[in-house]
C-alpha cells in the first residue's frame, strides 16, 4: 500500500454531502474525530430513509400486492449491495443484524451452542472489544469452554508466535478483531484464518472497524464469519450485518425463532425458512437495510480503496504531528503501515476525560475512556486513552484543530511548564 | 475554559493539603465512578459530633479529586449534621466551574463517598446506643 500517492478524494466536496457539518458548537465548525464509535451520514442516506418510508414502505416477504413487493425488493436489493461490497459468494451469505454486537451474539449462540463442549478451547485476543469477549464468556460459562487470549505486545500488535502454541491445543474457534477500535491496530486476519483453519479451527473475524474504512473480501480473507454495523459506515444506527459462509450457517440452529424465518409451522415443531432468512426472526429494520444499501451505494462510489489511502495519509500526519508533542504518549503501533486510522494517546498524567473536555470547548469530539476494551486499558496500565478516529470526509484542517485542542489543554493543565522542567517532575 | 480548568481546581487537584491518610480513623469509605473510572478513598477522625479531619486519596479526573479537596475544606470541622445536610447543589456552587452532565458525576463522587462513611458511623453510632 503506497501511502505516499495522492489523496483521491475531493473532500470539501464530499463533506458538504453531510448536512451535520453545517452545525457549529460555540460558534465552531464542528470537527467529529470519533468515527470508531459511529459516522455521519450523507444526504443520500438520510433522504433514502425518507424516500423508503414516503413511498415504498410495506412488511416484506408476506403481501401479495405491489407495495410489499416494492418494499421487499428495496430490502433484498440493499442485501445484493452489501454482498457485493465485501464480495460474498452468494446473498444468502448476508444476514441482516442489529449491529456487529448481535451478530456475534448469534454466532456464539447458534454456532457456539452446537459446536462448542465443555473442555473445548476459543481463542481471542487481549485486543477485542467487549461485544467480541463478553458472548463467548458467556457461552464458556455455559459449555464450560476454555478462553484463551493471544497477548500484545508494547505497541498493541498481537504476539503470533503465542498464537501458533495455542493452535496446536486445537482450538474449536478463534475470534478475533480486523482492526482494534482502541488502538487502530491492523491484525493480519488472512494469515490468522489460513493458521487457524489448518488447526481445524473456525474463525470469527470483527470487522466493525475494518469494512468501513478498507476493501474487505471474504473469498480472500476467508474467515468463517464477519461482523460489522452499518452506523459506523455512513448507514443507519439499528442496522448490521453478519456474513457466515453458506455451509457453516446451513448447518448451525437458528438464532431467534418467529414470523419470516420458518418454512412450516406446526404446533410441536416447525422446519426453517432458506437462508439468510433463518437466521431473520420477525419483521426486520426495513428501511434501515435500505439505508444501509444506499450507504454501501455511497462508499464504493468513492471507492474503498481510496478510502483508507485517505485515511493512512491523514493518519501519517496525525502521528507526526503527536510525536512532536513532548507530553504525548501513543499506544499503538505509531506506523501507517500497521494502524488503521485510529489514535489512542494520553497527555502527561492528565485524565482522558479531562483532556476530551478542553477539546470538546474547542469543537473538536473526541472519544475519552476505555472504549469497551478494559482488558487491554489493564493491559496497557492506564484507565483510559483519548482516541481520535477518522474517517473519509476527515481533513488535514480537522487534524491541525485536534493539535491546536491539545496544545491548549497542555497549557491549562500545566503540562508545557512541566516538561521544560520549571513546574513539578 | 479557563473557567473550568482555573487555577484554584488545579492546585486542589495538584497540591491538596488533604490528600493522604489519617492514623487509625474513624470512619472509611470508597467509591467509584464508571465514566472516567474515577477512584476516591475517603477517611474521617471524628471528635463527638465534629468532623476532626478529613482525609481522602484517589486517582482520577481532575474534577473528581479537586472535589473531593475542596470538600474536605469545607468540611473539616463542621458537625457531622452539617455535613449530612450539605448536597450536591451546594458542592456544585463550591466548585463554582461549569459542568456537563456527565462531569457532574465526577464532581459529586466526594459528595457521595462523605455520605457513604458518615452513614456508617451513624450505624455504629446507634448499634452502640449513641443517639
Ligand atoms: C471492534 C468493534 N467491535 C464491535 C463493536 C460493536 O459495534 P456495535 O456497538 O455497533 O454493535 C465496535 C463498536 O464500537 C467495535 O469497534
Amino acid at each position: 500500500m503506497a501511502v505516499t500517492e495522492p489523496s483521491l478524494l475531493k473532500v470539501e466536496a464530499l463533506r458538504r454531502q453531510f448536512p451535520i457539518f453545517k452545525r457549529s458548537f460555540n460558534g465552531k465548525e464542528l470537527a467529529y474525530l470519533d468515527n470508531a464509535a459511529t459516522t455521519q451520514k450523507p444526504g443520500i442516506v438520510i433522504q433514502e430513509l425518507t424516500r423508503f418510508y414516503s413511498e415504498s414502505n410495506a412488511n416484506i416477504h408476506r403481501g401479495a400486492y405491489a407495495l410489499s413487493e416494492e418494499a421487499t425488493a428495496a430490502y433484498e436489493g440493499a442485501r445484493q449491495h452489501v454482498a457485493g461490497l465485501i464480495h460474498a459468494r452468494s446473498v444468502q451469505e448476508v444476514v441482516f443484524v442489529r449491529n456487529a454486537t448481535e451478530a456475534i451474539n448469534l454466532v456464539a449462540y447458534a454456532w457456539g451452542r452446537r459446536n462448542i463442549h465443555p473442555g473445548d478451547r476459543i481463542v481471542l485476543t487481549e485486543l477485542e472489544h467487549h461485544s467480541n469477549l463478553v458472548p463467548w464468556q458467556l457461552l464458556a460459562q455455559e459449555r464450560e469452554a476454555l478462553l484463551e487470549f493471544v497477548p500484545i505486545d508494547g505497541q498493541g500488535r498481537l504476539d503470533l508466535a503465542v498464537l501458533d502454541r495455542l493452535l496446536q491445543q486445537e482450538p474449536k474457534l478463534v475470534a478475533v478483531g480486523h482492526v482494534s477500535n482502541a488502538l487502530g491496530t491492523i491484525n493480519p486476519v488472512t494469515e490468522i484464518v489460513r493458521k487457524a483453519h489448518a488447526a481445524g479451527a473456525r474463525v470469527l473475524v470483527d470487522g466493525a472497524q475494518s469494512v468501513p474504512h478498507q476493501p474487505v473480501d471474504v473469498t480472500e480473507i476467508d474467515a468463517d464469519f464477519l461482523a460489522f454495523s452499518g452506523h459506523k459506515m455512513c448507514g443507519p444506527t439499528g442496522i448490521g450485518v453478519l456474513y457466515g459462509k453458506q455451509d457453516v450457517l446451513e448447518a448451525m440452529p437458528p438464532f431467534l425463532g418467529g414470523g419470516d424465518m420458518i418454512r412450516q409451522v406446526q404446533l410441536h415443531e416447525s422446519t426453517w425458512n432458506d437462508l439468510p432468512w433463518k437466521f431473520e426472526a420477525g419483521t426486520p429494520h426495513i428501511a434501515g437495510a435500505v439505508g444501509l444499501g444506499a450507504a454501501v451505494k455511497f462508499l464504493q462510489g468513492i471507492g474503498m480503496q481510496a478510502i483508507f489511502v485517505h485515511e493512512q495519509q491523514l493518519l501519517a500526519t496525525l502521528l507526526d504531528r503527536l510525536q512532536s508533542l513532548p507530553y504525548v504518549s501513543l499506544y499503538g503501533p505509531s506506523d501507517p503501515a500497521e494502524q488503521a486510522g485510529i489514535v489512542s494517546f494520553t497527555l502527561g498524567h492528565i485524565h482522558a476525560h479531562d483532556v476530551a473536555t478542553v477539546l470538546d470547548r474547542h469543537a473538536v469530539a473526541v472519544r475519552s475512556g476505555h472504549h469497551c476494551c478494559q482488558p487491554l486499558m489493564e493491559r496497557l496500565h492506564v484507565p483510559a486513552t483519548v482516541r481520535a478516529s477518522l474517517y473519509l470526509y476527515s481533513t488535514e484542517h480537522e487534524v491541525e484543530r485536534l493539535v491546536q485542542g491539545i496544545q491548549d489543554a497542555a497549557r491549562i493543565f500545566r503540562l508545557d511548564r512541566a516538561v521544560r522542567g520549571d513546574a513539578r517532575g | 475554559m479557563d473557567d473550568l480548568y482555573q487555577d484554584r481546581i488545579l492546585d486542589h487537584w495538584e497540591h491538596s493539603p488533604f490528600r493522604g491518610r489519617i492514623e487509625a480513623p474513624d470512619a472509611v469509605a470508597d467509591g467509584y465512578s464508571k465514566l472516567c473510572g474515577d477512584a476516591l478513598h475517603l477517611e474521617l477522625k471524628l471528635n463527638g459530633d465534629r468532623i476532626a479531619m478529613i482525609r481522602f486519596d484517589g486517582d482520577g479526573c481532575i474534577i473528581s479529586q479537586a472535589s473531593a479537596s475542596i470538600l474536605a475544606e469545607r468540611m473539616e470541622g463542621k458537625s457531622i449534621a452539617e455535613a449530612q445536610r450539605l448536597d450536591g447543589p451546594q458542592v456544585l456552587q463550591e466548585l463554582g466551574i461549569p459542568l456537563s452532565p456527565a462531569r457532574v458525576k465526577c464532581a459529586l463522587l466526594a459528595l457521595s463517598v462523605l455520605h457513604q462513611a458518615l452513614g456508617e458511623v451513624e450505624q455504629e453510632r446507634e448499634s452502640n446506643g449513641v443517639a
